[in-house]
């Protein structure tokens, strides 16, 4: 072999190794990239613009969610984000067991409601065995009992220039020295509209348990599970969600997870 | 081993589109590795069927409490944050079909798939005595694909993207609902969830092999025809 071939190889297994390094200690450097104001980061959040573009285009309006059979659902519904609110007005509710309850239905609407749970369980009800993905990677498979948003909205009448639905919760979800977050999301109408979307107050058979959401939670089958809001305090149909938390449409939205949480 | 000749024969290996999607991929894999370990991370555990057993166990892969199964260093970004690692992943996810998508085509148009990433007989014919050269580190460098090379980067292309793919729309609810016959195919969401680790795990594995090879088998040759498109041929060859 020539010495010529041996130096410009070595040169080269150099080039790569130092290459490596300088990749490896880039890390941190890269990281910010990521950061929530980062003009890259925004630019690779336009991906999630195209997959919920190409969901949208592929999904039928009223394309279901998968349904499971009763033997499907195998353990309780595994519970997440908030589990036990303390707030005070949520545990004067769990104290009276919800009877002063009313969910709050405002904004865009021509009559704007306030709709006790007999109210809600006297509506048109619809009970689905479906399984809940969480954006952690796990799933969980459990029925749901519950009110059609759909028909929460025709009584209550949707105003021209309504586009999204605001959900907002009972539960502080952070607490800051400027005070606490409670809970906080959004759906449009798209999703609002479908048959399997809930105002759920059932789960497995029985009553929505406190750790599940009680006394009302959102069921949005095609998207994760931070989409489905627990605790429900009101629903405000708006024509644009940028007013809310830090505008990104909901509080996990507001802390870099996508609004469309189709994948 | 191959003796170097005076007038070596230089040939136009790899098209415009091959480079191309070439680093395209290179650049998807490594991005998609390290955000695909910061998602794991999230909930480091594999299953079996369509949910998680919490009270039950179909667990298959337990790798640690939730946060930390792969280091810092593995992971992008390097600190817990799902949230980036997901805008990172399906960036590099769409940059990934993109590139195969543009592949494929310009490879039917080309010839190259069919002349180049398909066993024939004689391949079939070859493969132990190119399996055995391999093995004691001789590298010919010929005009085509070696057997072992066509298997290789054809189990790629047409089995490890693919079911990486398949997998990860599987494991989106949106597709579930659009295709339920795909999350089906694959054994349910968490089915999906463990082919798609381990889809990437093949792919670490292609990865690791393919640079040796390619130090191996002269790294200068090799890089230059990914780059240029020109390639040193063994005389004879």
């Amino acid at each position: 072999m020539r010495p010529g071939l041996m130096t410009r190889r070595r040169a080269l297994q150099m080039a790569l190794c130092g290459t490596g390094t300088a990749a490896l200690g880039g890390c941190k450097i890269l990281d910010s990239l990521g950061d929530l104001d980062n003009p890259v980061r925004a630019y690779m959040e336009r991906a999630n613009a195209l997959t919920q573009a190409a969901q949208r285009g592929l999904l039928d309006r009223d394309a279901l969610a998968q349904e499971f059979q009763w033997s499907d659902i195998r353990q309780p519904q595994r519970p997440n984000g908030v589990t036990n609110p303390q707030d005070s007005d949520y545990v004067a509710h769990v104290t009276t067991d919800f009877a002063q309850y009313r969910l709050q239905v405002t904004g865009l609407v021509t009559r704007p409601l306030h709709l006790s749970l007999d109210d809600l369980q006297a509506m048109q009800q619809r009970t689905q065995i479906t399984r809940h993905d969480c954006v952690e990677g796990w799933s969980c498979i459990a029925q749901w009992t519950g009110v059609p948003l759909s028909a929460v909205l025709a009584r209550a009448g949707l105003k021209p220039g309504a586009r999204y639905i605001m959900l907002h919760c009972f539960d502080t979800i952070e607490r800051s020295l400027s005070g606490g977050v409670k809970y906080y999301g959004s759906i449009d109408l798209v999703d609002a509209m479908h048959p399997q979307t809930l105002l759920a107050y059932g789960m497995n058979g029985t009553r929505l348990p406190v750790a599940n959401g009680a006394p009302l939670r959102l069921r949005v089958e095609r998207q994760l599970g931070y989409k489905m809001a627990k605790y429900l305090r009101a629903i405000e149909v708006v024509d644009d969600y940028s007013a809310f938390g830090r505008g990104r449409g909901g509080y996990w939205e507001d802390r870099g997870y996508e609004w469309y949480a189709g994948i | 081993m191959a003796t170097h000749s005076e007038k070596p024969t230089w040939v136009k290996r790899q098209t415009r589109v091959t480079r191309l999607t070439h680093w395209g991929w290179a650049v998807s894999v490594i991005f998609l590795l390290g955000s695909g370990l910061q998602i794991f991370n999230a909930h480091p555990t594999l299953y079996l069927g369509d949910q998680s057993g919490f009270g039950f166990d179909n667990a298959v892969l337990v790798l640690g409490e939730e946060g930390r199964a792969f280091p810092a260093w593995a992971t992008i970004p390097s600190g817990i944050d799902l949230a980036t690692g997901r805008v990172v992943h399906f960036f590099f996810a769409w940059l990934l079909v993109a590139c195969l998508l543009i592949w494929l085509l310009g490879a039917l148009l080309s010839g190259h798939l069919l002349r180049d990433l398909i066993l024939k007989h004689g391949d079939w014919r070859e493969l132990a005595q190119d399996l055995k050269e391999h093995t004691q580190l001789r590298f010919r460098h010929r005009r085509r694909y070696g057997p072992l090379q066509k298997l290789s980067y054809a189990l790629v292309l047409f089995g490890l993207f693919p079911l990486i793919i398949a997998t990860g729309l599987a494991m989106s609810p949106g597709m579930n609902a659009a295709l339920p016959w795909l999350t089906e195919v694959l054994g349910g969401r968490q089915t999906a969830r463990t082919l798609h680790f381990l889809a990437a795990a093949g792919l670490v594995m292609f990865f690791v092999l393919h640079i040796a090879m390619v130090v191996l088998a002269g790294p200068l040759n090799e890089m230059r025809s990914m780059i240029t498109g020109w390639y040193r041929v063994d005389e004879g060859e």
